[in-house]
């Protein structure tokens, strides 16, 4: 909780709530024929509408990127760190819009939200939709909010992946894509991950399939496996080595089998707190996301032609320590932009934290980052 | 940003519109510069402490390791590769030039000569490894690992039958001098080569 709001702190923040009509063809072959887009946004649109930036949430993610929501809350939206007045992403120059995607479980329509065919909660029904699904929604929010181009998308992990799908599908309308600790595509080990991490949830007695509100319950123990997994997928053996080491909660080895090491602690109290917040059938809907994506599918698994019509600028950044996305992953992006002669820079920073490492204040990342972000808000003056 | 003697040369080289790959860019200067003239391309450049400079200066910097190649990029596909005051740190020399050539239509290199006779004098006389303003460090910690002469890179050049198109051969005040032009093995203390592919 805040004492006070620090002075490079967006603030108390709102979110917003847009309804669209326009049908939305899914890439499943489904329809949604409406849909709600929960939203945040920081600092102001300029008169050209020249100024606004795009977030886009990975995994786990949401609407809140920055700021609070009331002076009781415990932390800041989730890349606090990044956002705000003389930050990377300043928002005395730029308009910062971040949403919760569809398919989320934060306001958005998704599992959780009611299904106007049926009147119930769409649960395991919500059709399952993609990224470039989520590009075309997120491109109805900006003709809504009169935004015609980004100055720039910005995303880490499937995040990033969102903001290359923006410069890939829609060239015209982004001018930078930043686009951090992403891969063109998951490999078979990040694919399996997620296979456990979806059996987890889907073998909790308490999944019902997919209905377990109807039956007033939560899948808690497999959601809870689920992000138990994808946190050690998000730190590297020497982040968790500093933060835990061996120590052991009560000094002793206890010979059993409760938690005893201080990790087994943090991972329990990491997925019992996650499942309070969020929702297993986006999770399943989430990693399928992730499962999918392969722009270069649609190009006969050739990157450079993929990003051939790109027109944006691009600033790609890896960690590393960073093992689910490692910088070789970001590394075939860069060359296929290269290869392509496409404007773009590509640092790989210093990190121990993993793949986590792209919510991190880390000076490096947020002097190339944040200097990247000076130069087009630069441009925009000109 | 200032650019250093050998820059100079180098752009001086290069005509307007080219498109150029810069291997250790720094930070970025010699780009910079370059851009001006409508002249773009990439610097590569495997310390990212200068990145900020070089994005300010608008300049395209990718962190890569010279020391792994240029298999990222096509033969071929640009009209000059600069290498500037890098050749000596490089792991293989040989096979970065090979690279270079392979890659660019022309390639520009720029080293320390090594046989200075101020080096000459320190290792003959003074029975030491040559320190000097350009190679600052002590044998055991130099980034250096492989200097060479005029005449050692010349006959690399022929080894691996690489056109020399233009040589200049200067001090570090830029000052050609009767010395130099006569004996530039001896004289001169930066070489720059533009080098091209012999193909029979």
């Amino acid at each position: 909780m805040p004492e006070s709001i620090p002075a490079d702190s967006v603030g108390l923040v709102k979110p917003s709530t847009i309804h669209i009509d326009t049908p939305l063809q899914l890439d499943c072959g489904k329809t949604l024929p409406s849909y709600d887009l929960v939203y945040e946004t920081y600092g102001s649109l300029n008169e050209d509408g020249s100024n606004a930036v795009l977030i886009c949430h990975a995994l786990s993610g949401d609407h809140h990127a920055a700021g609070y929501h009331a002076m009781e809350d415990r932390k800041p939206g989730w890349w606090d760190t990044a956002i705000g007045p003389g930050k990377a992403i300043d928002t005395n120059h730029f308009y910062v819009v971040c949403l919760n995607n569809l398919g989320g479980c934060k306001g958005s329509t998704g599992p959780n939200t009611i299904n106007p065919e049926t009147g119930e909660l769409y649960g395991p029904d919500f059709p399952i939709v993609t990224v470039p699904d989520w590009v075309r929604s997120q491109a109805m929010l900006a003709d809504q909010l009169g935004i015609q181009q980004w100055a720039a998308v910005i995303g880490g992990s499937l995040g990033g992946m969102q903001a290359l799908q923006w410069s890939i599908s829609l060239p015209e309308r982004v001018r930078h894509a930043i686009v951090i600790a992403a891969a063109p595509k998951l490999s078979a080990q990040n694919i399996a991950f997620n296979e456990v991490a979806r059996t987890a949830i889907k073998s909790d007695p308490d999944f019902h399939d997919g209905y377990y509100i109807k039956h007033n319950t939560l899948p808690r123990q497999g959601l809870g496996l689920a992000r138990m997994l994808g946190h050690i997928t998000y730190l590297s053996d020497e982040a968790m080595g500093e933060k835990f080491g061996r120590e052991l909660r009560n000094g002793a080895i206890q010979y059993g089998y409760d938690v005893e090491f201080q990790i087994e602690s943090y991972l329990r109290y990491q997925s019992t707190s996650f499942v309070e917040r969020f929702d297993a059938n986006t999770y399943l809907l989430m990693t399928k996301a992730l499962d999918y994506f392969d722009p270069a599918q649609a190009f006969n698994d050739d990157l450079v032609a993929t990003v051939k019509n790109i027109q944006a600028k691009s600033l790609i950044i890896s960690f590393t320590s960073d093992w689910r996305f490692s910088p070789e992953r970001s590394k075939e992006i860069v060359n296929a932009m290269l290869a392509a002669g496409k404007s773009v820079c590509y640092a790989e920073v210093e990190a121990h934290q993993g793949h986590d490492a792209f919510l991190m204040p880390i000076p490096r990342y947020l002097e190339i980052f944040g200097t990247y972000m000076q130069q087009i808000a630069a441009e925009g003056v000109k | 940003m200032a650019l250093r003697v050998d820059q100079q040369i180098i752009s001086d080289w290069i005509p307007d519109g080219a498109k150029v790959l810069d291997l250790g860019c720094g930070n970025g200067s010699l780009l910079k510069h370059l851009q001006q003239r409508n002249i773009t391309g990439y610097g590569l450049e495997i310390d990212n402490s200068k990145f900020a400079e070089c994005i300010e200066a608008g300049v395209n910097v990718i962190q890569a390791d010279l020391d792994e190649g240029l298999a990222q990029f096509a033969d071929q596909s640009f009209d000059f590769v600069i290498l500037s005051q890098t050749l000596q740190a490089i792991q293989r020399p040989d096979f970065l030039l090979q690279e270079i050539v392979r890659v660019g239509k022309n390639g520009i290199i720029g080293f320390p000569n090594f046989g200075h006779w101020q080096c000459r004098m320190q290792l003959a006389l003074g029975g030491k490894m040559p320190v000097s303003k350009t190679l600052p460090n002590a044998w055991f910690e130099t980034p250096n690992i492989h200097l060479c002469t005029i005449k050692d890179f010349e006959n690399l050049c022929d080894d691996y039958q690489l056109n020399v198109l233009n040589r200049s051969i200067v001090n570090h005040n830029n000052k050609d001098s009767l010395g130099i032009r006569c004996l530039p093995n001896l004289f001169g203390q930066v070489a720059i080569y533009r080098v091209q592919k012999q193909y029979d």
